[in-house]
């Protein structure tokens, strides 16, 4: 068993895009080791409710690192202190007894504030629109091994493809750059055969959307490779620059 | 325009560049080491690059590379801020792995700048500006006596080569990385080679100034013979 701790959130809260947010302190009884952040945050929401106050708005789903829903800036890291992990995903035996947790939400151009801890993430379904998919004409199922791919292909592939969209490269990066999400969702399909066809038009499309919804450039500082809770590799940003670059050659 | 509208484009724009300043850097400092050994060697390359149409070619290119890689530093670190958001967190860490360096590439890169015009008062404008405006050069070995035989300008220029070692150490990897050269396995290696190479080119440059210094303060002639264009 975890001991128990106490110890004070410092919350950001804010009611609306528009408006002016600030920071609230709780002070948080007597939490078992093995609560993990987000049940911690479900007892305050309790608590609050009990009181009659607003209950905190974040943003959560599986609650088992798979849906990157979850999202929250904790004590200076997306995702908190653990490395290769999701906020859903880490507990309260990681703080001690008396410390002040800071909470913040993503912050970044691309990511406005809806409320309190939760960031309007849309601006990535609006990168994947743009050409994050292969167009296939769906015929019979062929058969799996007929088209051979190199293990290590297939591993890499496999590796850009953990990334779970939930934005904390962004959120790391004093850029605000979308990167590393853009170049593991080119990454997963351009090392395939299948995704090869449409590498050109893909990399062009979803690097244009990235630029139009205002994201910076990368000046490959690796916070997000740090930060990312997949460890999805900054050698996909140089996939990404080598495909885009030898697309323009190309035109 | 790709190289103007797009964010990697504008990189590719800022690594390409970068690149080229740093052999330039690379050949001047070459050039340097030579007034170590010969103090004639020394002045034949400073009257092969005087002010003749080559090295004037040679000049205004690097001089449109430099107002190219600055303007594009200015405006991608605008463009950036302006993507990172009004809203500062309150609470911020350096996560492992993150160099002081390549958090600092403007602050750097100013500091280099304003070295660079001290750098081309104490030298561009005794040497190839005199010449263009008719006059007789300053030779070179004995400007560089004069100018590093003064403790401040040594200082000076040491904190210059340690803002240049800073840039480049992150700049060099970092503008392969931007123009695709770079996987897992080049990643490490390129760490190492800029290190190295870097740490080459702007120690060459300081082992110059020093001996010129040390040289002028304690009489260096016990190497006479070595280092000829240390001694006067
Ligand atoms: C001899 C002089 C210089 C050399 C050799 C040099 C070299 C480089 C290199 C190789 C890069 C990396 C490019 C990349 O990441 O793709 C770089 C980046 C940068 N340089 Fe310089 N630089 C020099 C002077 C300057 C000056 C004078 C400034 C500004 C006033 C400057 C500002 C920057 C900035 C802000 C970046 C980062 C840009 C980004 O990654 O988006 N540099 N430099
Ligand atoms: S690359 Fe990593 S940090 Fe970025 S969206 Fe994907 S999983 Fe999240
Ligand atoms: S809630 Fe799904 S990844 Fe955290």
């Amino acid at each position: 068993m975890d001991k128990n701790i106490s110890f004070t959130l410092k919350v950001w809260r804010q009611r609306g895009p528009k408006e002016k947010g600030e920071f609230k302190s709780y002070y948080m009884e007597d939490i078992p080791g093995d609560t993990s952040f987000l049940e911690m945050l479900d007892i305050l929401n309790e608590m609050l409710i009990n009181r009659g106050e607003e209950p905190i708005v974040f943003d959560h789903d599986c609650r088992e690192g798979i849906c990157g829903m979850c999202s929250l800036y904790i004590n200076g890291h997306p995702h908190g202190p653990a490395t290769g992990a999701t906020t859903c995903q880490i507990y309260m035996r990681r703080f001690h007894d008396g410390d002040i947790i800071t909470v913040e939400p993503w912050r970044s151009a691309g990511f406005p504030v809806i409320r309190d801890l939760m960031v309007d993430r849309r601006a990535f379904d609006k990168i994947m629109a743009a050409g994050g998919y292969v167009s296939v004409n769906t015929g019979g199922v062929p058969d799996a091994n007929a088209i051979p791919i190199p293990k290590e292909k297939a591993d890499e592939a496999m590796d850009a493809a953990a990334c779970i969209g939930c934005g904390a490269c962004v959120a790391a990066c004093k850029n605000g750059s979308a990167m590393l999400f853009v170049s593991a969702k080119v990454s997963q399909l351009a090392l395939l055969p299948q995704g090869k066809v449409e590498a050109k038009r893909r990399v062009k499309a979803m690097l244009a959307k990235m630029d139009e919804l205002g994201f910076g450039a990368c000046t490959n500082t690796r916070a997000c490779e740090a930060e990312c809770p997949k460890c999805v590799s900054i050698s996909n940003i140089a996939r990404l620059n080598r495909q885009f670059i030898g697309a323009k050659f190309k035109d | 325009m790709w190289l103007f509208n797009s964010s990697v484009g504008k990189k590719v724009v800022m690594s390409v560049t970068g690149l080229a300043l740093i052999l330039f850097l690379t050949f001047h400092m070459t050039m340097n080491c030579v007034a170590l050994f010969s103090a004639e060697g020394y002045e034949w390359i400073c009257n092969f690059l005087g002010a003749n149409w080559y090295a004037m070619v040679a000049t205004i290119g690097l001089a449109i590379l430099m107002v190219i890689h600055i303007v594009y530093a200015f405006w991608l670190t605008w463009t950036n801020r302006k993507a990172r958001g009004a809203e500062r967190y309150a609470v911020t860490a350096r996560p492992k792995g993150v160099e002081f360096a390549s958090r600092n590439m403007l602050v750097l890169g100013i500091i280099v700048f304003v070295g660079l015009f001290v750098h081309l008062f104490h030298f561009w404008s005794k040497m190839q500006l005199v010449e263009l405006q008719g006059g007789e050069p300053a030779a070179g070995v004995e400007l560089i006596r004069y100018t590093f035989s003064k403790w401040y300008n040594v200082l000076l220029y040491l904190i210059w080569f340690l803002a240049l070692w800073f840039h480049l150490t992150h700049g060099f990897w970092s503008a392969l990385q931007t123009i695709g050269f770079n996987n897992k396995k080049w990643y490490v290696r390129l760490k190492w080679i800029s290190y190295i190479f870097v740490t080459l080119i702007m120690g060459g440059f300081a082992t110059v100034l020093i001996l010129f210094f040390c040289a002028e303060g304690l009489n260096w002639a016990i190497f006479p013979g070595l280092f000829q264009g240390l001694v006067g």
